[in-house]
């Protein structure tokens, strides 16, 4: 048998890979953003771009968020389909209204006449203490408010897998990766940040949630840092004889409830791990669904794990305390089984 | 610099039809809203800000430009959705929640979007400007030609997006020219109060571009400084500033109280009225014939009106249609 060929990238290659493929695809498509250009993104998403596409595609902006985010809007109504990226996710409270006041409204209240084929790129996530105005994910910020696509993978397959679709929808998508699994040289270096990506371009599904290890006792929803930290804690509750389902909802919106109803069908015990804060966020969304859906099939309350409701702290010890990690899953998901 | 005939006639034609379409949609909007005022009553319910007095800005500048041009307009958008040559019967049927509306009625009358003529507005003062921006950007990728032209009221000069967008269009060469229309009041509160500058054609100067400044709410000095600045920016991407000063007959909203303001004001302002010079002019100073601006006026009318009972005649949509259309 032929072993084949893995070839390994870093998130932020995977991301900039896709969008390179998709630029030399489509002349419509360019990209803008603060530090896009020679820089490379801040987080690397447009590495080596600038080189090869120039500054006509890979256009470094102002820092004016609302001038370009919107610029990106009015540019996607007229049939360009522009790449934004808003450097840190924590920055959306400058130009909010662009995003979704507009960008996610225009193609509702048009009537669907107008679309809008862009992409909202941002870095989410903590745990290298840059505190609370550089930490957040605001996942179910954006997913609360309807007319985006919102999208967080968590590996490099699926970064470049999702960003070729999230740049091919004619939606607007909101693409999140996160920062520490881009796979840069000055973060902690994780495994989860590196791994297979083909050469060629696919596409991954927006939309659906994917199983990433499957159990029979507990299932534990994630989405990015928190489904690898659910994957290593699903390997001490192994060997504790405990076999937890892992899935990966990698989409925020639409949301794959399919799979999770499956799942706790089967697990009849449900986790769900969030980096975001806990109230009204993705945890209560997920609780909310199986409740109403799937609470026929539980043997035990949903037990849910997210940050508790305050801003992400500086120092180590407090950061640590207040994001969840493969320990707290591990404890809690002892708890669920034996309750 | 003359002025054609032709261009004169679809000015003052074009002038006429925005005011007796504002005057019918005031009448239509008090519907079902007295004697108790209810803002959610009659058949074109919620905001209303009608644009009587502003029509030389949308004239005299969107006379310059072609269906491929881009206009953003804000919350107050008739006069330009009328001037760009949207289509008044779907503009009208939106207003009245229809189906047929522009927006299958999900929009209204702050959400007109007409892709045919390149129209948008929205209700967020100074949002307009950075998709105008957009529209300008993706111009000069495709290569074309075209012009995008944002029109705001004098108080969204203050917004960080009037700023923002002006600087990135001075920096990247890109055909956006933002019209202000200076109608002295954003809701209540007057210029004098909200600018630090009597006029905000000198704000040009911040962003290395041309300003203007339009007085009297005339439309015929509207079309000369437009001719110069969209031409300019269709040859050259030069971006520019133009503001009028323009009069609002009527309140911020229908319903405005209007407690900020003598009521001798409007009376003195209507004094000027720019339609009435118009006419005065064409016929005076053009040797047009008082039957030939009385069979135009018809002809306005004729066509606003069919744009109404089209729109009163539309059935609404299905409730469960608010469900659809907002993904592609």
């Amino acid at each position: 048998m032929q072993k084949t060929k893995q070839r390994l990238l870093s998130g932020n290659k995977a991301v900039a890979e896709a969008i390179r493929l998709e630029l030399e695809r489509d002349p419509n498509v360019f990209v803008m953003g603060e530090d896009v250009g020679a820089y490379g993104g801040i987080f690397g998403s447009t590495e080596g771009l600038f080189q090869k596409f120039g500054p006509e595609r890979i256009m470094d902006t102002p820092i004016s968020e609302t001038a370009f985010i919107g610029a990106a809007v009015g540019a996607a109504a007229d049939g360009m389909r522009p790449i934004v990226e808003l450097m840190f996710v924590d920055f959306f409270g400058v130009c909010m209204d662009q995003i979704y006041n507009h960008m996610a409204k225009i193609p509702y209240m048009s009537g669907g006449r107008i679309k809008l084929p862009m992409v909202l790129m941002t870095g989410v996530g903590g745990g290298y203490n840059d505190a609370a105005q550089h930490s957040q994910t605001l996942y179910a910020t954006f997913a609360h408010l309807p007319g985006m696509k919102v999208v967080a993978p968590s590996t490099p397959y699926d970064l470049k897998g999702l960003m070729i679709s999230a740049i091919r929808d004619d939606n607007p998508v909101v693409f999140m990766f996160h920062k520490t699994l881009q796979g840069l040289g000055w973060m902690d270096q994780l495994d989860a940040s590196v791994g297979h990506v083909p050469e060629e371009a696919y596409t991954v599904p927006i939309g659906k949630a994917k199983v990433v290890r499957e159990g029979t006792d507990i299932t534990i929803v994630g989405i990015q840092m928190t489904v690898h930290h659910a994957l290593e804690a699903a390997k001490k509750l192994e060997q504790q004889g405990i076999q937890a389902e892992v899935i990966d909802l990698r989409s925020l919106v639409p949301l794959d409830r399919e799979t999770i109803l499956q799942s706790i069908k089967k697990t009849h015990r449900l986790l769900v791990v969030d980096e975001d804060y806990l109230s009204y966020g993705m945890t209560s969304e997920i609780a909310a669904i199986a409740a109403e859906d799937g609470l026929y099939d539980l043997d035990a309350p949903v037990k849910r794990l997210a940050v508790p409701d305050v801003p992400i702290p500086y120092s180590r010890p407090l950061e640590q305390f207040v994001l969840p990690n493969a320990d707290k899953i591990f404890h809690e998901a002892i708890k669920l089984v034996n309750e | 610099m003359t002025i054609s005939r032709e261009h004169l006639i679809w000015m003052y034609e074009t002038m006429y039809k925005i005011r007796y379409y504002e005057d019918k949609m005031a009448e239509a909007y008090a519907e079902g809203k007295n004697p108790v005022f209810n803002i959610g009553a009659g058949p074109v319910p919620g905001e209303m800000h009608l644009a009587t007095g502003q029509e030389p800005a949308a004239v005299g500048i969107c006379i310059h430009l072609t269906k491929e041009d881009t206009v953003s307009s804000p919350h107050r958008p008739h006069h330009h959705a009328i001037a760009k040559g949207v289509d008044l019967n779907r503009m009208t049927a939106e207003i009245f929640g229809k189906a047929t509306g522009l927006g299958k009625g999900k929009g209204g009358h702050m959400h007109l979007f007409d892709p045919n003529v390149k129209f948008s507005c929205g209700g967020i003062v100074g949002a307009g400007i950075p998709h105008a921006l957009g529209a300008a950007l993706a111009a000069k990728k495709k290569g074309t030609d075209s012009v995008a032209v944002a029109f705001i009221g004098e108080g969204a000069a203050n917004q960080g997006a009037f700023h923002e967008s002006l600087n990135m269009a001075a920096l990247w060469n890109l055909p956006l020219i933002v019209v202000i229309e200076n109608n002295q009041y954003g809701i209540s509160v007057p210029k004098s109060s909200s600018t630090s500058v009597s006029s905000n054609a000198i704000r040009a100067a911040a962003y290395g571009i041309q300003g203007y400044y339009v007085e009297e709410n005339d439309p015929i000095e509207m079309y000369k400084v437009s001719k110069e600045v969209v031409e300019k920016a269709r040859k050259n991407g030069e971006p520019a500033i133009i503001e009028i000063e323009t009069y609002r007959y009527l309140g911020h909203f229908q319903g405005d109280p209007e407690v900020y303001r003598d009521k001798n004001e409007v009376t003195l302002l209507r004094e000027k009225d720019p339609i009435v010079r118009m006419r005065s002019i064409l016929l005076t100073e053009h040797g047009i014939e008082d039957m030939q601006l009385a069979e135009l006026e018809q002809r306005a009318k004729q066509e606003v009106d069919a744009a109404y009972q089209f729109a009163r005649e539309s059935e609404y949509p299905e409730p469960e249609d608010a469900l659809k259309d907002l993904f592609v």
